[in-house]
């Protein structure tokens, strides 16, 4: 029998069951033949008007009856698609998932729609006074519940049956990261059997927009929407807005054995660091994001030549692509220049809270199907970054081992690792 | 007693009342100690403001200080205080290897900005399109940056040096007591030997205020001690700003390193009612139980809201089991949402450590208490959702 527990005597913690959402589509089947296709779903912006803005693309859902309804609910049913996806590939009760919930999701505000409809079903008063006398008057608890940061999360467990109080996590771009290292984690620990990690969002209003905009983190090649997002190449300028989930069902192997699960792959290692260099940018020498790789590896008991393939981070930021070429290759030396390192990013664009666990799933299917998807728009290669980058077609090859790296605004630096086989 | 016990050992606290475990102590025994109040600048809401605050005490850089809002610093000031008083700040060693769970909310958004668009609104069809317009040219940019939830984390690290790792929950009360619960867990199980943990609420901006006013949440009127709102115009909830962060650190850790422990933090309990379905009642009592509350008289530090449902379920009880004590100190630091499970802790911390319980709050709903508390329990239990409980005991 082989063992249950990894390198460290933990529990061996694998994924028997993935959802994915993007704009690509619902599901593994079609964003998988997308992604290997090397199809964008980068596309005009048409859910709100783009008069004023620079950039006027995204890779928004726009496909399900709530892209319209506000940040709230497309998250949660972004979420709900992608976790009900999981949940039946495990074979698990819908109703009755029987571990914890951990969701990474956007902050929520107050929609601008219902601020304007708020504001203007009164004339007394002006500003936050108004809002706040109309707020009172209220019935039902709808608009309420899109302000609470703990409501997804909480509809959420009402609808899987997940077991005790749900945990709901910022760490930024790296969130579906976390909430996948939090499942883990918990597993490891002993407290559950299993845990459902989702990273959710859809969160791509005009607001956010503009906030990422005036920050100039954003591609304004609008003309050729599905041609923004161009990881690690000399003409990238920002990366493109987008929305998405991903969600594990994670188990101990022990338990998916008992009960007889497919085993999908094994979460076999997380790491993390956080910069204190600056808000936005890392610390020049990248020694946080290298500290992030180096703990992940160590804490799935691998070397660095043990690593098949990186899923980048990749951007398509200025920034971000330089700053994750610097610490690959100071962590992996010469080797980087023949490791494949793909970024799912040029055809999904950046997917932010859900990132991490969209590119998770994309990770563990780039292991079972011997397929890794390529970078997308890699017409003109950045010099000062020498990359396999798994130029615009699709690759076989065997997979083993991924290595999936998640950076945020805030410091936030973590790396996932996985592999296809226990130990 | 073991060596993987988690204890704490450092304690920043800014309310109403002032700032730091002693000047909180030293007000709280005060028997019929006043809150402080401001009625007039949010009326008919009253709220317990920020006192005055030097922040060039915890964040030496001005620059610093101009990329937050109040709540950041507010946030960063309290976690500057928790780690000065647990011997960390400025150790290199013990603050790149230190972990951090902070429990969020979002922050301040532009107050003018907004009052201009929605006026604006009035007389305008193409809503989306006047967005468009204002928020283009008026907003700040780097304002997102101190709206965005980990960004108090993020601050942490830049002003604190606080590296090793940065997680934010996000969920109001129940934000707090996951982050205290989960950084527990990994002291516990060895993933981690020192993790600073806690929140803050800056309330002093109408959004702060509407999140609660969307569901009618707040109480107006004339102001009345948490456990008397029922009746009051309103829904039983006043808020104030502050902010609460421990130190929490394997004992071993903290005995090699020569620390004052406080105390030890023992069961943290959580939970999620399905009140809809009125499982509030029975969810705080399994709490109870699951909490393996010791014999004999016990002083409780409870977060309680005020809000009028999950204020009467938390006093029914409590009030069922004789042995308890209960103060309710949002009676006089408001409710810090996210903060208000750090806090609840910190106070129950410091009556262990002084080896003396808080006269009544509230002296017509809360029972004296003559003992030595050697455990204390702390309770929140959201105002809207989700549910916390933990002991803390002698060192």
């Amino acid at each position: 029998m082989a063992n249950l527990n990894d390198h460290m005597g933990r529990p061996i913690v694998v994924v028997t069951g993935i959802g994915v959402v993007t704009s690509l589509g619902i599901g593994k089947a079609d964003n998988w033949a997308a992604l290997t296709a090397g199809v964008s779903g980068i596309h005009p912006i048409s859910r709100f008007p783009v008069d004023h803005l620079n950039t006027r693309i995204s890779g928004m859902v726009d496909f399900l009856p709530s892209s319209s309804r506000g940040a709230s609910l497309l998250t949660y049913d972004l979420a709900e698609i992608a976790a009900q996806e999981a949940v039946a590939e495990a074979g698990l009760d819908w109703g009755d998932f029987g571990g914890p919930l951990f969701l990474a999701s956007p902050p929520v505000e107050l929609d601008w729609s219902e601020r304007f409809s708020l504001y203007n079903s009164d004339k007394h008063d002006i500003g936050a006074e108004r809002l706040l006398r109309v707020a009172r008057g209220l019935k039902g608890l709808d608009v309420f519940e899109t302000t609470q940061f703990g409501s997804i999360a909480d509809r959420l467990a009402d609808r899987f049956g997940t077991r005790g109080l749900p945990i709901t996590l910022s760490t930024a771009c790296a969130s579906g990261a976390t909430s996948i290292q939090l499942g883990v984690e918990a597993i490891r620990r002993g407290e559950c059997d299993r845990a459902l990690s989702i990273g959710a969002d859809g969160s791509a209003t005009a607001e956010a927009l503009i906030r990422f905009s005036l920050l100039s983190a954003l591609s304004t090649h609008n003309d050729i929407p599905e041609k923004a997002s161009k990881p690690f190449s000399r003409d990238r300028d920002g990366f493109v807005l987008a929305e998405g989930s991903g969600a594990l069902v994670l188990e101990s192997l022990e338990a998916a054995r008992s009960r007889g699960a497919t085993i999908l792959g094994i979460l076999r290692g997380c790491g993390e660091k956080a910069d204190d260099f600056h808000r936005t940018r890392s610390k020049p020498d990248g020694s946080p994001a290298i500290a992030a790789v180096r703990a992940a590896l160590a804490d799935a008991g691998l070397c660095e030549d043990e690593i098949d393939y990186v899923n980048a981070h990749g951007t398509s930021t200025p920034e971000n692509d330089k700053m994750e070429h610097l610490s690959l290759s100071t962590v992996f030396g010469e080797r980087i220049g023949s490791m494949p390192i793909s970024s799912n990013k040029s055809m999904i664009g950046h997917t932010l809270s859900a990132a991490g666990a969209v590119e998770a799933a994309f990770s563990l299917m780039t292991m079972r199907e011997s397929v890794i998807p390529p970078t997308i728009n890699y017409d003109n290669p950045d010099p000062a970054i020498v990359l396999d980058v798994v130029p615009n077609q699709k690759r076989d090859a065997e997979v083993g081992t991924v290595l999936s790296n998640s950076f945020g605004f805030g410091g936030q630096n973590t790396c996932l690792v996985m592999a296809r086989e226990p130990v | 007693m073991s060596p993987h016990d988690v204890v704490i050992s450092g304690i920043g606290l800014v309310s109403s009342l002032g700032e730091g475990p002693d000047a909180h102590w030293r007000k709280l025994v005060q028997p019929g100690l006043e809150p402080v109040l401001e009625a007039s600048r949010f009326s008919p809401y009253t709220v317990h403001p920020l006192p005055e605050i030097d922040w060039n005490l915890q964040i030496a850089k001005r620059g610093d200080q101009r990329q937050m809002e109040t709540w950041q610093r507010l946030g960063t000031y309290a976690a500057g205080m928790a780690l000065d008083d647990a011997g960390i700040k400025g150790n290199d060693d013990l603050c790149t290897t230190m972990d951090m769970v902070v429990a969020a909310g979002g922050g301040e958004r532009d107050e003018a900005v907004d009052a201009d668009i929605l006026a604006a609104s009035e007389s305008r069809n193409d809503r989306d399109v006047l967005l468009n317009e204002k928020l283009t040219t008026e907003l700040r940019p780097t304002l997102f940056l101190a709206q965005l939830s980990n960004l108090l984390a993020g601050n942490i690290s830049i002003v604190h040096k606080v590296t090793g790792s940065s997680r934010t929950f996000m969920g109001e009360e129940g934000a707090g007591v996951a982050a205290v619960e989960t950084a527990a867990a990994r002291i516990r199980s060895g993933q981690s030997t020192h993790i600073l943990v806690g929140g803050a609420f800056q309330t002093e901006h109408s959004d702060m205020l509407l999140g609660y006013e969307l569901a009618g949440y707040l109480h107006r009127g004339p102001w009345r001690p948490v456990w008397q709102r029922r009746g009051a115009e309103g829904g039983g909830v006043v808020t104030g700003s502050g902010g609460a962060f421990l130190v929490l650190e394997q004992r071993e850790h903290a005995i090699s390193r020569g620390r004052k422990i406080y105390a030890e933090l023992g069961p943290v309990v959580s939970g999620r009612a399905n009140r809809r379905e009125g499982e509030l009642d029975d969810e705080i009592a399994a709490l109870l139980s699951q909490a393996a509350l010791p014999n004999g008289e016990l002083l409780t530090i409870s977060g309680a809201s005020g809000a009028h449902a999950a204020t009467a379920a938390e006093k029914s009880a409590l009030d069922a089991n004789p042995a308890i004590a209960a103060r309710g100190f949002s009676t006089l630091t408001g409710h810090m949402k996210e903060a208000q499970f750090p806090f609840a802790v910190a106070l129950a911390a410091l009556a262990v450590e002084r080896k003396a319980a808080y006269p009544a709050f509230d002296a017509a709903s809360e029972k004296p208490f003559t003992g030595v508390p050697t455990t204390v329990l702390a309770t929140a239990i959201g105002y809207h959702q989700f549910e916390g409980m933990a002991l803390v005991n002698a060192a």
